[in-house]
C-alpha cells in the first residue's frame, strides 16, 4: 500500500504544494499566485525563482500540517521538473529532492504537461471516470496542443501551435487594450458585454488538414483594428466589441481544430480540456458542443485544477508510482520537455 | 538602411539573407510593435539557419528563450516582452548564450546588456501584409 505523496509545482509563476493520499484523495492543497509579477505585465524569472524559494518552506509545512501528515509518513515526494522556467524548476525540484533524501523516500520527477494530461483521472473528478485513451486539449499561456493520451507515459502529439499559444494571444490582446495582466479573465469579462460580429477577425488554419493552431495573425489583426480607431482612450463598448470578436475567433479556431483532432483519434470516447485557458467559460461551452457533435464525452477539470497546481503533480506521481516508477535523484530540471519525449515512456 | 517588405515572402527573404551573414557571437535585435512581424522574421531566420523549412518555431514569449541547433551553431531566440529590464536576463544565462547567435525580440529590455556590435532590425507595420525594415549595424558586412 502506498503512503501519501507530497508534491511541489513551481514551473512558472505559481508556487503550489499538495498532499494526496495513496488513493488520490486530496488531503491538502495550496496555491500562491505571485501577484508581484502583475506590475511587470508577466512572469519575470528572477523574481519567480526568488519568490518560489521564499514561499516554499512555509507552504510545504502548512500543507503537511493541514493534511495531518508528518514528513516521516510520506511515501514519496514529487515535483514538476519541466517544461518551464529554469529558475523555478531548480528551486522546486531541489526542495523536493532534499525532502526525499531527508525522509528516505523516493523522488518522482514529473513532466508538468503530463500532470495536466492525467488530471481528469483524479478519483471523482469526471463522471464515469477517464479511462485511456482520451483526447487532451491543453490550452494555456505557454501551451496549445492536442494530445492523444493512451496511458501513463504514452502520449502522441496530434498537433499544436505553430506560433503563439492561445493564452498568449489573450494576454497580448489584453495588454494592447490596456486590460492588465493576466489577460484572459479581463478579456472574457468584457467579451460578455460586446458584439462578436462587430470585427471580422481571421480564423487561422480553419478547415486546414490536421490540428495545428496559429494565433499570431489573429493578434496582428486586432492590432490593425485598434490602429484604425481614433487616437486616445478607447470607449468601453469598443473594447468590449474587440474582446468579443477576438474571443469568438479563438473559439471558432479551437472548435475547428479540436474537431479535426477527434477525427484523427476515432478511438477516443472522451475529450478533456485543461490548462489556464480552459477556465474561459465561453470557450468551454463551444468545446462541449464539439464533443457532443462527435459523440464523445466532455470533461474539464474544475477551475482551480485547470491552472497550475500541485494536486495534479501529486496525482501524476501516484500514477507513476503504481507502475513501479520513481526517479533518480540526479534527474535534471528541463526547460523543454515534450510529452512524447523518449524518457516519458515507463520501461520495466 | 531602409528596406520595403511588400509581403511576408519579402520578410522571409530578408531573414534568409541575414542568416547567410550571421556567425557565432552575433546578436540580432528585432524591434517593432506587437504584430510588426518580429516573430515571422525570427522564424524564417531559424528555418534558413537550420536548413529546415518546416522547423517548428513556437513563440518564446512564455518561456522567454528557445534554443535551436542550426548549421550556424546554436541559435537562441529570446522574447523579452515580459521583462522590465536586464536583471532577469542573467538568470536566463544571457552571458553564456550570447557567445552563440542570439535573436532578441523586444531588445529595449536589454538595457546595459545590449551588445555594442549588434545588428538591429526595426520593423514597421505599413498596413496589411506590408512592412518596412530599418537596419542598423554590421557596417563591414552589409
Amino acid at each position: 500500500m502506498l503512503r501519501p505523496v507530497l508534491a511541489i509545482e513551481s514551473s512558472c509563476d505559481e508556487t503550489a504544494t499538495a498532499v494526496l493520499a495513496a488513493d488520490g484523495r486530496i488531503l491538502a492543497e495550496a496555491v500562491l499566485s505571485q501577484r508581484e509579477h502583475m506590475a511587470f505585465g508577466g512572469v519575470v524569472p528572477e523574481i519567480a525563482a526568488r519568490a518560489h524559494l521564499e514561499h516554499l518552506p512555509g507552504m510545504v509545512a502548512r500543507t503537511l500540517e493541514t493534511a495531518g501528515v508528518s514528513p516521516r509518513d510520506l511515501g514519496a515526494v514529487a515535483a514538476s521538473t519541466g517544461p518551464g522556467l529554469i529558475g523555478g524548476l531548480i528551486v522546486g525540484s531541489g526542495f523536493a529532492k532534499g525532502m526525499a533524501i531527508a525522509t528516505g523516500v523516493p523522488f518522482v520527477a514529473i513532466n508538468h504537461l503530463e500532470a495536466h494530461a492525467l488530471t481528469p483521472r483524479l478519483p471523482g473528478l469526471v463522471e464515469g471516470g477517464a479511462p485511456f485513451p482520451y483526447l487532451l486539449l491543453l490550452v494555456s499561456g505557454g501551451h496549445c496542443q492536442c494530445v492523444e493520451v493512451s496511458g501513463v507515459g504514452q502520449y502522441r502529439r496530434l498537433g499544436g501551435t505553430i506560433d503563439d499559444a492561445a493564452g498568449e494571444a489573450f494576454d497580448k490582446v489584453a495588454k494592447l487594450l490596456g486590460l492588465g495582466w493576466p489577460g484572459g479573465p479581463a478579456v472574457e469579462r468584457l467579451a460578455r458585454e460586446g458584439d462578436a460580429r462587430r470585427y471580422a477577425f481571421p480564423r487561422p488554419l480553419l478547415g486546414r488538414k490536421g490540428c495545428d493552431f496559429s494565433f499570431s495573425g489573429l493578434k496582428t489583426a486586432v492590432v490593425h483594428a485598434v490602429a484604425t480607431l481614433p487616437a486616445g482612450a478607447l470607449p468601453r463598448q469598443v473594447v468590449a466589441d474587440l474582446c468579443a470578436s477576438f474571443q469568438a475567433a479563438v473559439a471558432d479556431t479551437l472548435a475547428d481544430r479540436v474537431g479535426h483532432a477527434l477525427a484523427m483519434m476515432p478511438q477516443a470516447k472522451l475529450l478533456v480540456v485543461s490548462g489556464g485557458v480552459a477556465a474561459n467559460q465561453a470557450l468551454r461551452a463551444v468545446l462541449e458542443q464539439v464533443a457532443a457533435k462527435a459523440g464523445v464525452r466532455f470533461a474539464a477539470p474544475p477551475l482551480r485544477l485547470c491552472g497550475d497546481n500541485a494536486v495534479m503533480v501529486a496525482w501524476a506521481a501516484l500514477e507513476r508510482l503504481r507502475l513501479g516508477y520513481a526517479s533518480p535523484l540526479d534527474a535534471a530540471p528541463k526547460p523543454r520537455w515534450p510529452l512524447d519525449a523518449e524518457d516519458m515512456v515507463i520501461r520495466p | 538602411m531602409e528596406i520595403a517588405l511588400p509581403d511576408q515572402d519579402a520578410t522571409e527573404r530578408l531573414a534568409a539573407r541575414l542568416a547567410g551573414l550571421a556567425r557565432p557571437g552575433d546578436a540580432i535585435l528585432l524591434a517593432g510593435d506587437l504584430g510588426a512581424g518580429k516573430s515571422t522574421l525570427a522564424r524564417a531566420f531559424l528555418r534558413a539557419a537550420a536548413h529546415d523549412r518546416a522547423l517548428e518555431v513556437p513563440s518564446p514569449s512564455f518561456t522567454l528563450v528557445q534554443s535551436y541547433d542550426t548549421s550556424l551553431g546554436p541559435v537562441h531566440h529570446f522574447d523579452l516582452w515580459r521583462l522590465d529590464g536586464p536583471g532577469a536576463l542573467v538568470e536566463l544565462g544571457w552571458d553564456e548564450l550570447a557567445e552563440d547567435i542570439v535573436l532578441v525580440e523586444w531588445p529595449d529590455r536589454l538595457g546595459s546588456l545590449r551588445p555594442a556590435d549588434a545588428l538591429e532590425v526595426t520593423l514597421h507595420d505599413t498596413g496589411g501584409d506590408t512592412r518596412r525594415a530599418t537596419i542598423a549595424g554590421w557596417p563591414a558586412r552589409l
